[in-house]
């Protein structure tokens, strides 16, 4: 035994030099769930209250009152809640669009997947403009010649969703064909260029409607999607949107 | 007797560890231990979710963050804590705020760098800018060039931290804003590449600044099967990185991803997803002598 631990002091020596030589950073990583076991920090969330109670006061104010709930999954081409939002774009965008540019708004375009949240029946607050518009989308007017529109028509066509739109009707038969589609009770004219309505996000490609892309004039109205839907509901007491025949399907 | 043949080995295991104490105590330093925590794509969540959530019930939290990190802190006083980016965006509180209440409360916590994310930029270069009296800490990115923009001078494209004598080097790359942002939002930013970047940054923290340890914070995305640059190519297609912290993707990995560098060396890249529901942590042991990249490094998960 003795004599083993007189040898230690060596193999020490050559051990260290090799450590030396071949120096090694070990790694390990990994992820820490930051959940119910961990108790919130007292003073950090001092420091938050006076942000979050200035924040839900006035998210949590009742803005307007809804009679009844309007949620995405309603059967049809058209739901109560997208035409809620697509009217919502029409009433408060058009206005700033004659104003600048003297010209009307003549249909309005969104996309079924950005309905982000249904519309519980109850007073309605600015928390609820906010779940039903997260994204800091905003307004922009598309001047669309009648073969681009002819395409955002082949695109319902394929798309088979009940994409919100609010100043066209469109009437599909059973296979999702357009039979007609109107603007102010008139068919649409591949001669005529129309002025469209829509998010800047769908303009740019979003969803693919690539008909938004490059269209004959661009108008960005600098007005934010939610900021007009918190406008609206200031403005009205009750909200009166319900499906109706402006998108539908034999 | 299969007993007695283990107790004999287990004996003669630790007298190996001891030999292994004695060794680093009258020879050379003690293994130094340097841990990384890191955030990224928070997205403005500074309160926890609800208990109701059906996704996330009571995860995350700023205020709960704050005290698992100064947990660590006690544990091992030479740590850094980064984010790779969208720090804006994503709850009312970034809306109402625009982004005081964040940078508030990284800098209580102590950040010590993070990177830009595209989200950054949803108030505008000019919103940004308008935030950054708020952080106490430095903004690292390396392939923005803002020289026409108003955050010229208030960026790094890296910063060299020195932890327990360790010398690391941190420098961030972010994702490509055409097309992702408004170009009215970014201005004249100019996107730089990546990868190029990147060579420089790591070229010059390993050979001039001499750094131990080379982490770069990311906000390019995981992983992408098309052209575009993800932390796999940039991993793969540079050399002396030793960690990448990633971002933009929400990527949640059961285990950091390890890759092999262009000098066939492992680069480990780690996210945790988004929404400040997890922490990432990362604990580097640094052997022998300084020069760590490369000889012999050992990944341990």
């Amino acid at each position: 035994m003795k004599k083993v631990i007189k040898q230690i002091p060596l193999i020490f020596c050559f051990l260290s030099l090799i450590s030396c030589k071949n120096s090694q950073t070990k790694l390990e990583g990994k992820e820490i769930p930051i959940d119910n076991t961990i108790t919130a920090d007292p003073e950090i969330e001092e420091f938050i209250a006076p942000f979050k109670e200035h924040l839900n006061k006035t998210l949590d104010s009742t803005l307007a009152y809804n009679p009844g709930v309007l949620s995405k999954g309603e059967k049809g081409m058209n739901t109560g809640i997208g035409n809620l939002m697509a009217d919502i774009v029409m009433e408060q965008a058009n206005p700033v669009f004659k104003s600048r540019t003297g010209n009307s708004i003549d249909f309005v375009l969104l996309n079924y997947g950005g309905i982000r949240a249904e519309l519980n029946k109850g007073p309605i607050t600015t928390r609820d403009a906010y779940n039903m518009m997260p994204f800091e989308n905003h307004i922009v007017v598309t001047e669309l010649s009648g073969e681009k529109v002819m395409k955002l028509l082949s695109y319902l066509e394929k798309g088979k969703s009940a994409h919100p739109v609010s100043g066209i009707n469109i009437k599909m038969n059973k296979d999702f064909k357009v039979i007609s589609a109107s603007v102010n009770g008139k068919s649409i004219d591949p001669d005529q260029n129309y002025f469209v309505a829509t998010s800047d996000y769908l303009q740019q490609g979003g969803d693919s409607m690539y008909f938004f892309s490059d269209p004959v004039n661009l108008y960005n109205i600098n007005y934010k999607l939610r900021n007009a839907i918190i406008d609206y509901f200031h403005k009205i007491d009750t909200i009166k949107a319900k499906q109706d025949d402006r998108f539908i399907k034999e | 007797m299969k007993r007695r043949n283990f107790i004999q080995q287990t004996s003669a295991a630790s007298a190996f560890v001891g030999l292994g104490g004695l060794s680093s105590l009258s020879f050379s330093e003690a293994p130094r231990h340097i841990t990384i925590l890191h955030t990224n794509d928070v997205h403005s969540h500074i309160e926890a979710f609800g208990p109701d959530h059906h996704r996330n019930p009571n995860m995350g939290g700023v205020a709960k963050r704050a005290v698992l990190i100064e947990k660590i802190r006690k544990e091992n006083p030479n740590t850094l804590l980064l984010d790779a980016g969208d720090i804006f965006q994503g709850t009312p509180y970034f809306n109402f705020y625009g982004g005081e209440l964040e940078f508030k409360l990284m800098s209580k916590l102590k950040y010590d760098a993070s990177t830009l994310g595209n989200h950054d930029f949803d108030n505008g270069i000019d919103g940004l800018f308008a935030q950054l009296p708020h952080a106490d800490f430095d903004f690292l990115i390396s392939n923005y060039d803002f020289s026409n923009t108003i955050m010229d001078g208030h960026t790094k494209p890296y910063k060299i931290f020195t932890k327990n004598g360790v010398r690391i080097g941190v420098f961030g790359v972010g994702i490509e804003l055409k097309g992702l942002v408004n170009d009215k939002l970014y201005k004249e930013t100019k996107y730089l590449d990546p990868i190029e970047m990147a060579t420089d940054m790591s070229n010059t923290l390993k050979k001039e600044e001499n750094c131990d340890l080379i982490i770069c914070l990311s906000h390019l995305g995981y992983k992408y099967d098309s052209e575009k640059v993800d932390d796999h190519k940039l991993a793969s297609k540079t050399e002396n990185i030793d960690l990448i912290i990633g971002g933009h993707t929400h990527t949640f990995l059961d285990e950091p991803t390890i890759v092999k560098n262009k000098a066939d060396k492992n680069v480990m890249i780690n996210q945790v997803g988004c929404y400040g529901l997890y922490l990432g942590r990362v604990d580097f042991y640094l052997n022998g002598s300084k020069s760590v990249a490369g000889n012999g490094k050992s990944v341990e998960i």
